[in-house]
């Protein structure tokens, strides 16, 4: 690209400092108009702070930004929208209860919000091949759909800069082509694209030029077109992305967790319904359930781990006893052990210290005699797993909050593990965890399986599931597929399997209320 | 220069001691300013506000009889509060357990065994429960704000006593004065400090605290039910029923309540009455938070506000001044102590200028990248 | 008829002081705060709006006096909860309690004093029509003020934009703020906007309905006003309804005199607290209605820098 360009965006030495951490220690970024430029790191690099700051939700402590060559303040989320400055955020920033059109209308400003927008709504949606219908309520619609609700808010702002924060861990892969078209289409027409991700295949398939951050620093910038993946790890990661050790399956008996027939109705009227699922985990194996999130995975996990304990005693088999009545602390007893999704406020308890945090689940343990608490046998307890698994905490009384988020799902994973199950389910295990903690926390699971123990794991990282599972299903609108040998099978026959292609026509799911019913826009 | 309220990585545990006497402190401050604003001589107020009270041995006995009540009915509706159970309905709680356990005492009117105050102590208990039982049962089964429930409980518990002391308890020797007969000696709690009117049922209030510390620090329910209130979504992983803690929560309140209730009956009241409570049943809530919702805190809270409630009493006499300022120093404690709760977590920083980086003149900082 | 006509009037005038206080905690629930010091807000504007009555002779004054003393406690809940983070709930009791020993204090000089109050409505010639006559023009003044009020709120919420986002802000705080808009000032308002009106509520007893000042006085209204918005599953009309219907709750222990039943006086005074509490269990069970209409962030507090 000649160098009489003018770039769109310039960020220029931008400092952005927390008690504890500096998120952004003196970042350089130029992207040029009509470009797609990723910005990759690992989980912790400080991506998502630096686009806080383009879009204004933040403020450096230091550095300029400068907007088609000029100087400017992005003092806040509407004057990144004056300059053409959209987002589409990661967790997604929509209202549930209110429908397309009030979503969208909260977004622009008020001179741009008339009596027309539902139809301007329709008319840009169906252009750029994201149809839309602004009279429904956002409740009512899939994760993908609602992601569609984010981007035509930004398009209907005609923006000259997009911001993309991970985008495609809410779609199959099917979508994520779609999503990709219609970014190509919109570079084309002269948009920038900023697009945050840590998926180096998706970036080496669309993006022009990459900036790698690590540490809050940029260590390099390329065209990820001409780089391997193993050259863009080294980017990101300082060193090469580990490998975990396989072994091959030692697989016994016919289930050491087994699913019979699991219909749950969702309580919550946003939930989806579980309908008839099947499913049996033998010891020694590890099953892998892959879905795009909203499909029923958080569902099947409360009626697994026995958070939500309703339904048939023996819609879950643990052990060969039937456990579907019986709550959490039961079903451990029967050896079920489960990390979940959410570390903080679920998995552990944020204000307490990891030794009171190995209470919550591992009082088996020999940590309580006659109903009082051992304390120095929890510290013992809490102190071998902070060692074993090399959490780098302030030691047994650090509060669990304290701690990153990768140490704290592998104090998680260790606590649960040490407790020697003969189940062990887990719930997104690596979201949200740098490269090290991830890797070693993969290959704990490889290690119990080859223990004998059975393990379900339920991830939206497809690339995860096929490193370390034995098998894999789908879920799909609340119904199981049925699980294939991993070495059987590919991306592109498990992303057919996400949108729900196994499901026989005429069982399609109905959320758990009508869209025409208990609200009122009164 | 700019002054922010900046999260702190790790609560403060100094501030977590401090806070309490930084709460008394201000509200001290207030009273000092009241009292001049109300024309009295601020120091002369003081001193008959909240030394006076206690300057001889039956004021001190005073001191402590109006505690134990506080540290019962405070120590019950913590074991709640850190579960997120709140239970706002002590004093109903208290008026019943005064009910139930006069109740006892008069139909046993004419006993003279010693088995009669026994009975009277646990069903004045057992009344407290039974009437925090249906908050803990419309909350666990029809989902119920159980604060709401059991505040209106309390009117209605008012209410009850009025109607029996007006009605079928009435003394029929009373002058027609709504009040009960008074209770024989059986049915009084006895002396425990000569030339005071305190008396053994400080030494249940004493029992409790030691009771409530040895739970909540020590015992596997306790902690469970600190999870309970901390993160909901992890007591219900580690399989802690929900249930149970709302019933626990509300029936330890509801028992210790009861229990306070018994012991105003059975010792300075010596009867029943409309009226059983000065309010204790709501100045525990002041209390239980005050006390850091522990055992020891409620201890050293129980006796500040017990002082509140003699200094009111002693203004009133000594300085003309109405004893609704007890009031007033109540909630005026309350409220300094949640502002001043802020700086546990949170932690005030001046910046010297609007944009320099933080950074420079300061230790240098771990890197991102955990 | 004209007896139906006058028990009518009877009832929305019982029940006007809850209308006042739980329209305006909806205000300041639909923004997502919980604010249960509602009775220590109403009984502050009562005693403000009594003295202020007193003093000058004009009740008017009186009234407004009574919205800025609620509005002023209020102010003090909204910094402690909305700048400093605390607890909602335990702020809320603070705010009672505190709100419930300062009207007792300062009322005191007031206790045995007469004033003129707000009279209801009679305009010679319409009011004595008859049905239509009294239930139509036979009203405290601060009574027509109410159903305007949940006019303008019902308008508010549903037909305008700031509406639109005061609903948005309660029902996800951390989207409203990723968009862009003040989160907090927006509470702060809908807080100061409840206060108003809490104090208003409080007002309209101590000087339309019975003008006097009692320690005391609103005997547990902000409390059943509280119950009254998850009643009324946070709908304006719903609200309106409940309110009168507890007015005529609150009328049965005199109208059974009048009848002749035969009950002890302290029974008829436990229905009101007894009927809320029958309520509240019987709305509180229908957990999906609750869930799709309750905002969704309430009571929670709301950090920025999440």
């Amino acid at each position: 690209m000649p160098d009489a360009v003018v770039p769109r965006l310039r960020l220029s030495g931008i400092i952005k400092a927390y008690p504890s951490v500096v998120a952004n220690d003196g970042i350089d970024l130029d992207v040029l108009p009509g470009e797609i430029h990723a910005v990759l790191g690992e989980n912790g690099a400080g991506k998502s702070t630096l686009m806080k700051i383009i879009y204004g939700v933040i403020k450096p402590d230091a550095g300029t930004i400068q907007w088609n060559g000029k100087p400017v303040s992005v003092a806040n989320p509407a004057r990144a929208r004056k300059l053409g400055i959209g987002m589409v955020f990661q967790h997604f920033s929509l209202f549930e209860t209110l429908t397309v059109a009030e979503n969208i209308a909260l977004a622009l400003d008020p001179g741009r919000t008339g009596s027309d927008l539902p139809a301007r709504i329709r008319q840009v949606s169906e252009k750029y091949g994201l149809p839309l219908d602004p009279d429904r309520h956002v409740h009512s619609m899939s994760v993908g759909e609602r992601q569609r609700v984010e981007i035509v808010r930004c398009l209907l702002q005609d923006p000259q800069l997009l911001i993309m924060d991970e985008p495609t861990s809410v779609l199959t892969p099917q979508a994520v082509e779609k999503l990709f078209e219609t970014l190509r289409r919109l570079a084309a027409e002269g948009c920038s694209i900023l697009y945050i991700s840590h998926k180096l295949d998706e970036i080496r398939a669309l993006c022009h030029r990459a900036t790698v951050l690590r540490g809050g620093q940029v260590t390099g910038e390329c065209d990820p077109r001409h780089e391997s993946a193993a050259a863009l790890a080294r980017m990101m990661i300082g060193g090469d992305l580990p490998h975990p050790r396989h072994r091959e399956a030692k697989v016994a008996g016919d289930g050491a967790l087994v699913v019979a027939h699991l219909t749950l109705p969702a309580d919550d009227p946003f939930g989806t319904s579980l309908h008839d699922v099947n499913l049996a985990v033998r010891a020694g194996e590890i099953v892998g359930i892959a879905g795009v999130s909203g499909n029923g995975q958080k569902e099947l996990m409360a009626a697994l781990s026995g958070e939500c304990p309703q339904g048939d005693r023996g819609a879950v088999v643990i052990n060969g006893t039937p456990a579907g009545r019986l709550d959490a602390a039961q079903r451990r007893a029967l050896g079920l052990a489960f990390v979940p999704e959410e570390r903080l406020g679920r998995g552990a308890v944020p204000e307490m210290s990891l030794a009171e945090n190995a209470l919550l689940t591992a009082y088996r343990q020999g940590l309580v005699a006659h109903g009082f608490v051992r304390a120095e046998a929890v510290r013992d307890y809490a102190a071998a797993t902070i060692a074993e698994y090399k959490v780098k905490a302030g030691g047994p009384g650090a509060a669990a909050r304290s701690l990153s988020g990768g140490n704290l799902q592998k104090y998680i994973v260790g606590r649960e593990i040490r407790q020697r199950p003969k189940v062990l389910i887990a719930a997104q295990p690596t979201w949200g965890v740098d490269v090290g903690a991830a890797a070693q926390i993969r290959q704990a699971l490889l290690d119990l399986r080859d223990a004998g123990v059975a393990v379900l794991v339920v991830s939206e990282e497809l690339d995860e599931l096929f490193e370390i599972c034995d098998r894999l299903a789908v879920i799909a609108q609340g119904r199981l597929s049925e699980p294939l040998p991993t070495a059987g099978t590919n991306a592109a026959q498990i992303g057919m399997l996400m949108s729900g292609s196994f499901i026989a026509p005429g069982a399609h799911s109905e959320r758990q209320f009508s869209p025409a019913g208990a609200i009122d826009a009164d | 220069m700019r002054i922010r309220l900046e999260p702190r990585p790790e609560p403060s545990r100094l501030a977590g001691w401090l806070s309490p006497l930084a709460a008394a402190a201000a509200t001290l401050v207030v009273g000092f300013l009241l009292f001049s604003a109300l024309g009295k001589n601020p120091w002369q107020a003081f001193h008959v506000f909240f030394v006076k009270p206690v300057a001889t041995l039956y004021g001190l006995g005073e001191l402590l009889l109006k505690a134990g009540p506080l540290m019962l009915c405070a120590v019950g509706l913590a074991a709640g509060y850190r579960a997120n159970v709140w239970n706002i309905g002590a004093e109903g709680q208290l008026t019943m357990g005064a009910i139930f356990g006069g109740g006892v005492a008069l139909a046993f009117h004419d006993s003279t065994s010693p088995l009669v105050l026994p009975a009277m102590i646990v069903a004045g208990a057992l009344g407290g429960m039974a009437w925090a039982a249906v908050p803990a049962f419309l909350r666990t089964r029809f989902n119920a704000n159980e604060i709401l429930v059991s505040l209106m409980l309390v009117y209605v518990a008012t209410y009850t006593l009025s109607l029996l002391v007006h009605g079928p308890w009435r003394d029929p020797e009373g002058f027609n004065f709504p009040q009960s007969k008074l209770f024989n000696d059986v049915a009084l709690l006895p002396n425990l400090l000569p030339e005071t009117r305190l008396n053994r049922g400080f030494l249940l209030a004493l029992a409790a605290i030691a009771a409530g510390w040895v739970f909540m620090s020590k015992s596997l329910v306790g902690y469970q039910m600190r999870v309970a209130g901390l993160a909901p979504a992890a007591a219900n992983y580690a399989g802690i029923s929900a249930t149970r803690t709302v019933w626990f929560g509300m029936l330890a309140g509801g028992a210790c309540a009861g229990l306070a209730g018994v012991n105003e009956i059975a010792g300075p009241l010596g009867q029943l009455q409309p009226s059983v409570s000065p309010g204790y049943g709501f100045a525990a809530i002041i209390v239980a938070f005050v006390g850091r919702l522990h055992p020891l805190g409620i201890l050293f809270a129980s006796l500040l506000m017990s002082l509140l409630y003699l200094g009111g009493e002693s203004a009133q006499m000594g300085l003309a001044l109405p004893s609704a300022v007890t009031g007033l120093f109540q909630g005026a404690l309350l409220f300094f102590l949640l502002a001043s709760d802020v700086f546990i977590n949170y932690r005030l920083r001046v910046l010297r200028s609007p944009r320099s980086p933080s950074a420079s003149g300061r230790s240098p900082l771990p890197r991102a990248g955990r | 008829m004209d007896h139906i006509a006058e028990l009518l009037v009877l009832t929305l005038a019982a029940g006007t002081p809850l209308v006042f206080a739980a329209l305006g905690e909806l205000v300041t629930e639909k923004s997502g705060v919980l604010n249960l010091g509602v009775e220590g807000m109403m009984l502050v504007g009562a005693v403000a709006a009594f003295a202020v009555a007193a003093t000058t002779r004009n009740p008017w004054l009186g009234v407004a006096a009574g919205m800025l003393a609620g509005a002023a406690l209020s102010l003090v809940f909204a910094v402690i909860t909305l700048s400093l983070m605390a607890n909602q709930v335990a702020s809320g009791l603070a705010l009672s309690l505190f709100g419930v020993g300062l009207s007792a204090f300062v009322g005191l000089p007031y206790v045995s004093i007469v004033i003129d109050g707000l009279k209801p409505l009679s305009i010679s010639g319409l009011s004595d029509l008859p049905l239509v006559g009294k239930l139509l023009f036979g009203h405290n003044p601060l009574v027509y003020l109410s159903f305007l009020l949940f006019v303008a709120i019902q308008w508010f919420l549903y037909r305008t934009r700031p509406g639109l986002v005061v609903r948005a802000v309660g029902e996800s705080p951390q989207s409203a703020h990723a968009i862009g808009y003040p989160v907090v000032r927006i509470r702060y308002l809908a807080v100061l906007f409840g206060g108003a009106c809490s104090g208003l509520g409080g007002a309209y007893l101590a000087v339309a309905y019975t003008p006097l000042w009692v320690e005391g006085m609103t005997a547990g209204r902000g409390w059943i006003a509280l119950a009254l918005v998850v009643f009324a599953t946070w709908k304006p009309w719903r609200v309106l309804a409940g309110a009168y219907l507890f007015g005529g709750v609150t009328l049965a222990q005199f109208q059974a005199q009048a009848l002749g039943v035969e009950m002890p006086s302290q029974v008829l005074s436990m229905l009101p607290y007894l009927a809320t509490i029958v309520v509240l269990a019987l709305i509180s069970r229908d957990a999906i209605t609750i869930r799709l209409n309750a905002p969704a962030s309430l009571g929670k507090p709301f950090h920025p820098g999440s």
